[in-house]
């Protein structure tokens, strides 16, 4: 069973969220999808078994002992990656989207296309089970397909290892990456929290998973800090359709945990927030779906 | 064209982490800037999720679709002999000549335009599809709050961002980018076409672990840039450290308050009721340009 916890907005608590559900019980496989802010393995501390490059797109180099200042490549360019610079044509790192098309019509052959292989792939394993881990290098598109393949790796060691649950920590927003992550899982959970900004994010998060037919739980984070705002959360929910898993409320000791290197549930499993994970967490996986 | 203007600031305000306070910052520093008569226009670059203006009273003054090319290829012409398939680098073109199938995979599709240069026989040719919108707001009467927004399904936010850093008019002379969190590509067009760029962090591990990839990023781009810590007080000394020992310049460090985050949660600007908060980010602004500006005013 694989569950994706995601959230629109960012700074939601999914992470810390995330990091109390693969602690809770049993051995789990917990890959952090969030390739380029990726932060569970500052709790984890996993032990790395394999690390694995990954090809983050191309981007075109001019050779210029060929270039004849033609400007082809620059017509041709729909990115506005080329320019002429002091009668120099130019290409923006930034703003190449790594398609071939000039290296492919240039008629010196002066353009090569570089692999982009600073990103990396770790994976091994953690106190509770198996964890993987992307790591985009500074800039890299993120094109989603670095978080196929940490959810591939997490499959595989899920089946190699007999854990049966998969936690994907996902990234926020609800682009390629998001839409990469909740593609195909047994369950979503949705991190919100009672903002203004949160409400709107929330409500086209659900467009993104509704679109892709899937099964969301709602979770509002720090519900304490607005009462009214989180009564609207819910009354749009039910009047949506969707499942509230439950309320979480505003504790410092998420942030202290966090510091210790910890969970929130292993920082103290007796207080309030701790307790109230553990039934939305039981809640979601017992729910047939 | 796409060159910054000359005479115009732009900051961006960003964050590798988030949810750690950029939208605050941006909406206040926005406000306080407008209240001291500055001529300054903001742009919601959050486009998977605007949010700016919600904190605003506004009014929509303008509209524009963003699109995409994509192409539309005749079955009847196509020679289904593979080329455009092989040209394009995103597996948008699905192609199985002995069934004479082919096609268009549109959300794959990165407006490149190969397909149409590989096919000699005239079989492609591209219509436009709707990625986003950008809207102009009107604030206090003025067009002065841009907000980039991608349709839900669309992949990528960067052609919208840029299409709405685009639209800011030259009748501003500072203009204020709210930046998408991370630190891939969208991340990155937003603060390349910056001046400057404020990180806004949390004094806490995983802010800490995100700030230093923001830092790692913006260095890689040569893009001068301020750290302020929103928060303060709660978590631990690390961030501070990280700024002393990396000679990075904290702009400001906002104390956690937690009836700052209920005036928040309701869409209130904090600056609007807060003098001191208005002029600690006034004094913010005026240090950047000291140092980094080019004197606009």
């Amino acid at each position: 069973m694989e569950i994706a916890v995601i959230s629109g907005k960012g700074g939601t608590g999914k992470s810390s969220i995330s990091a109390a559900f693969a602690t809770l019980n049993g051995d789990v496989v917990l890959a952090d999808c969030d390739v380029d802010a990726a932060n569970l393995y500052l709790l984890f501390d996993p032990f790395v078994e394999e690390e694995e490059v990954y090809i983050a797109g191309h981007k075109a180099v001019i050779d210029y002992s060929k270039c004849t200042n033609c400007k082809m490549c620059k017509d041709y360019c729909r990115f506005d990656a080329i320019s002429l610079k002091n009668d120099k044509i130019v290409i923006s790192e930034i703003s190449c989207d790594g398609c071939f098309l000039c290296s492919r019509i240039c008629p010196e052959n002066a353009i090569r296309m570089v692999a982009n292989d600073k990103s990396r792939m770790y994976s091994g394993s953690f106190r509770n089970g198996k964890m993987i881990y992307g790591r985009l290098a500074p800039g890299e598109e993120n094109s989603g397909k670095l978080v196929n393949m940490v959810r591939l790796k997490a499959k595989q060691l899920s089946e190699e290892n007999g854990m049966n649950i998969i936690i994907l920590d996902g990234p926020p927003g609800i682009g390629c990456p998001v839409i990469s992550t909740i593609t195909g899982v047994s369950k979503v959970v949705i991190v919100t929290e009672p903002t203004i900004s949160g409400l709107d994010d929330l409500k086209r998060t659900v467009g993104i998973v509704q679109k892709f037919n899937l099964l969301a739980y709602i979770i509002i984070n720090k519900y304490d800090l607005n009462f009214s705002l989180s009564a609207q959360i819910k009354k749009w929910c039910k009047e949506s359709n969707i499942t509230m898993a439950g309320e979480l409320p505003f504790d410092k000791n998420i942030v202290e945990a966090m510091v210790q290197g910890k969970s929130i549930t292993e920082f103290n499993p007796e207080i309030n927030i701790s307790k109230k994970i553990k039934i939305i967490w039981n809640k979601i996986i017992n729910q047939k779906t | 064209m796409n060159q910054p203007v000359s005479d115009m600031i732009k900051i961006a305000v960003a964050s590798g982490k988030g949810g750690t306070g950029k939208t605050y910052i941006s909406t206040n520093l926005f406000y306080s800037l407008s209240k001291k008569n500055y001529r300054v226009a903001m742009v919601d670059c959050d486009a998977e999720a605007p949010n700016a203006v919600a904190f605003f009273e506004s009014e929509i003054v303008g509209k524009t679709e963003v699109t995409q090319k994509v192409p539309v290829i005749n079955s009847d012409i196509c020679t289904f002999c593979g080329k455009c398939h092989e040209y394009c680098n995103y597996n948008a073109i699905f192609i199985l000549p002995p069934m004479k199938i082919v096609k268009v995979i549109e959300d794959l599709c990165h407006d490149c335009g190969a397909c149409s240069v590989a096919c000699k026989s005239g079989a492609i040719s591209e219509k436009p599809v709707s990625l986003g919108q950008v809207t102009t707001f009107s604030v206090k009467g003025k067009p002065s709050l841009l907000e980039a927004r991608i349709n839900i399904g669309v992949m990528s936010p960067v052609t919208v961002i840029k299409a709405a850093i685009k639209q800011i008019d030259n009748q501003s002379d500072i203009a204020i980018l709210d930046s998408p969190p991370g630190t891939s590509c969208p991340f990155v067009q937003t603060a390349a076409s910056a001046d400057y760029v404020i990180l806004v962090t949390e004094p806490t591990p995983f802010g800490l672990s995100d700030l230093k990839q923001s830092v790692e990023t913006l260095k890689t781009i040569n893009k001068p840039f301020g750290v302020i810590i929103n928060r303060a007080g709660l978590g631990n000394n690390s961030v501070m450290e990280y700024l002393t020992h990396e000679n990075i310049q904290l702009l400001l460090e906002i104390p956690f308050n937690k009836e700052i985050a209920v005036l928040y949660s309701n869409g209130r600007l904090v600056s609007e009721t807060n003098e001191i908060f208005s002029e600690q980010l006034l004094s913010v602004f005026e240090n950047i340009i000291e140092n980094h500006g080019n004197s606009s005013n």
